[in-house]
């Protein structure tokens, strides 16, 4: 989600008129019409019918009352309105934002804490990375799965290990409290070695130089860290932020399989609840309206990101 | 002494990476009956492949695998072919409203599965396509997101080269296969390491369309099983194990590439 490339328009050589830019016969120019729409037909077409086609589709139903069954009727902006006002629209989005609140920090630090790590020559660092990195391959369903069993209130080995300590372990996912904070740390877990990962690469391109410059002015460990390391790290921590904000508003396939939303409702994301009005409420519409406000929220944040980004990111 | 901390610190942080797995295999050994003991039993005496059987039972899970395996491999080649194809075209075949065209290509990338999925769906049904092997496959024949990738990858490729094939009286056909394809192939193998995952952990969409056990793909399958077996977790782990293990050896003989894929597209 970087700025926008700009270089879409032909770069100009000068001098040379380009090749494969026929500007001869009119059969000559068909031909290279034919060329064009070849390499270009076979992306466009698939794009066109599964992408635009519903996105202009969504925009339509999201204007319109419907059941998914009986003929739909016009609503205009109805559904947007209502939404808005409807408190389970609000609870959802708190609910995401929660979520993001919990888990940005917890992967970032741990992310970064590792790289930090692992930026020093260590033996096996290879090793101990593909280990971490492990979780990201794997499916969120396969995740979801493991911590729902691992943070099983009743027989979980989380809950016994608390209990070793002398610790009464919660009742996680089955507590309307401490359901949110489980799914937080199973995703937490997932994705902490892809932050590692790009944190420990945005950390090898810093310049050896800068670092030993600051030594040599008397810098110690943390004020390297702080007034070198991390300004020069910026551009990953801005990647890592915009990513995990998108990703983060749209949190679905963890939720779904770990609490459905539950229980009671303090799960109920928004894409959760997008799910349930299509396919439980019936409430097509509604389902498509809410779906759009939230690829607003994401846009504005992530727009808001990009702007954002001038003050504080800094690229060497 | 501040070796010996990082070092205990990434071990420990290794272990609570790899404890889930080696517990989800340990509880797929497990018979039912000793699920629920505490302590919990970390080295039944008593393993036994049951789950395993009992989940051969309850799902086609062989054929779940196969279908993730090749509707994974089918999208992702689908994906770099029409990916390649478009980048090369917005690279190298100027064309009036080229600029407008891929502009429409990169807003499509910002639209998330979540709000394509209820209209899709309702297009699927218009077809009659729900519960196919096609439906679940439309989403994955183009990438905006590869169009992207390996245009970038295209316009780095020294002019100079196709212009003397020009010369020499090759077409652009000729040109992309035999120059541009062989030379952007670290994008190529970025992209399929990218499309592949997205395709084999794909969970939203496919639980939308698809109905059919024989259809599922294996993040559907697993949840399903969860549905089903709601306090046999040996049973949903065996399924969580024999999931993990196809992707486990393409990621051990491609870690290096992975990581590396992943690490460059923080770089930019």
């Amino acid at each position: 989600m970087s700025a926008p490339p700009d270089t879409v328009a032909p770069v100009r050589r000068a001098g040379s008129e380009r090749p494969g830019r026929p500007r001869r016969s009119r059969s000559a120019r068909l031909r290279y019409a034919g060329i064009v729409a070849f390499f270009l037909l076979p992306s466009a077409i698939p794009l066109a019918l599964f992408t635009l086609v519903p996105m202009a589709g969504s925009l339509w139903v999201s204007l319109h009352e419907w059941d998914l069954i009986t003929p739909m009727t016009w609503a205009g902006l109805g559904n947007y309105a209502e939404l808005l006002a409807d408190p389970a629209t609000r609870a959802a989005f708190l609910h995401t934002v929660a979520f993001i609140a919990g888990y940005l920090p917890l992967v970032y630090a741990g992310g970064l804490g590792l790289a930090v790590l692992l930026n020093r020559a260590m033996p096996a660092r290879d090793l101990f990375r593909a280990v971490y990195f492990l979780p990201v391959i794997t499916s969120w369903v396969v995740v979801a799965l493991m911590w729902k069993w691992l943070l099983n209130p009743r027989s979980g080995v989380v809950n016994w290990l608390l209990g070793v300590f002398g610790i009464e372990g919660p009742g996680w996912w089955t507590d309307p409290a401490w359901a949110m904070p489980s799914v937080i740390l199973a995703s937490a877990w997932k994705d902490l070695g892809f932050v590692m990962v790009i944190m420990l690469a945005g950390l090898q391109a810093i310049p050896r130089e800068y670092l030993d410059a600051a030594r040599v002015d008397g810098a110690g460990a943390l004020a390297r860290f702080r007034y070198v390391t991390l300004p020069l790290l910026s551009p990953s921590t801005f990647f890592v932020i915009v990513i995990s904000l998108i990703n983060g508003f749209q949190v679905f396939d963890q939720v779904h399989v770990m609490t459905g939303g539950g229980p009671g409702g303090a799960t109920q994301v928004v894409v959760e609840q997008v799910y349930d009005l299509t396919f439980r409420y019936g409430r097509a519409g509604d389902a498509s309206a809410l779906s759009w406000l939230l690829f607003a929220v994401v846009l504005v944040v992530t727009l808001a990101q990009v702007r954002a980004q001038r003050r504080w990111v800094t690229y060497g | 002494m501040a070796r010996a901390l990082r070092w205990i610190l990434v071990v420990a942080g290794a272990l609570v990476m790899v404890f889930p797995f080696a517990w989800a295999v340990v509880t797929s050994l497990t018979p039912e009956g000793a699920l629920f003991g505490t302590p919990p039993d970390l080295t039944p005496d008593d393993a036994d492949l049951g789950a395993y059987a009992r989940l051969l039972e309850a799902l086609p899970f062989w054929r779940i695998l196969l279908n993730s395996a090749w509707i994974g491999l089918v999208s992702t080649l689908l994906q770099l072919v029409t990916s390649a194809m478009a980048a090369y075209a917005f690279a190298r075949l100027p064309f009036p409203g080229r600029g407008a065209v891929f502009a429409v290509y990169l807003a499509t990338l910002m639209v998330p599965m979540q709000v394509l999925v209820v209209p899709l769906f309702i297009e699927m049904r218009a077809v009659d396509l729900v519960d196919t092997y096609f439906a679940v496959l439309a989403p994955g024949i183009a990438s905006a997101f590869g169009v992207f990738l390996l245009r970038q990858a295209v316009a780095q490729v020294p002019r100079e080269l196709d212009e003397a094939a020009v010369l020499d009286g090759a077409g652009h056909v000729r040109v992309f296969v035999s120059i541009v394809l062989p030379l952007i192939r670290p994008a190529l193998a970025t992209f399929a390491i990218f499309g592949f995952m997205a395709s084999w952990n794909a969970y939203l969409w496919p639980l939308v369309i698809i109905r059919s056990p024989e259809f599922m793909t294996l993040p559907l399958g697993l949840a399903s099983l969860h549905g089903q077996f709601t306090t046999e977790w040996n049973v949903v782990m065996a399924g969580s194990v024999i999931s993990v293990v196809p992707i486990l050896v393409l990621y051990v003989l491609a870690q290096k590439h992975v990581i590396a894929s992943v690490a460059q597209s923080g770089l930019k």
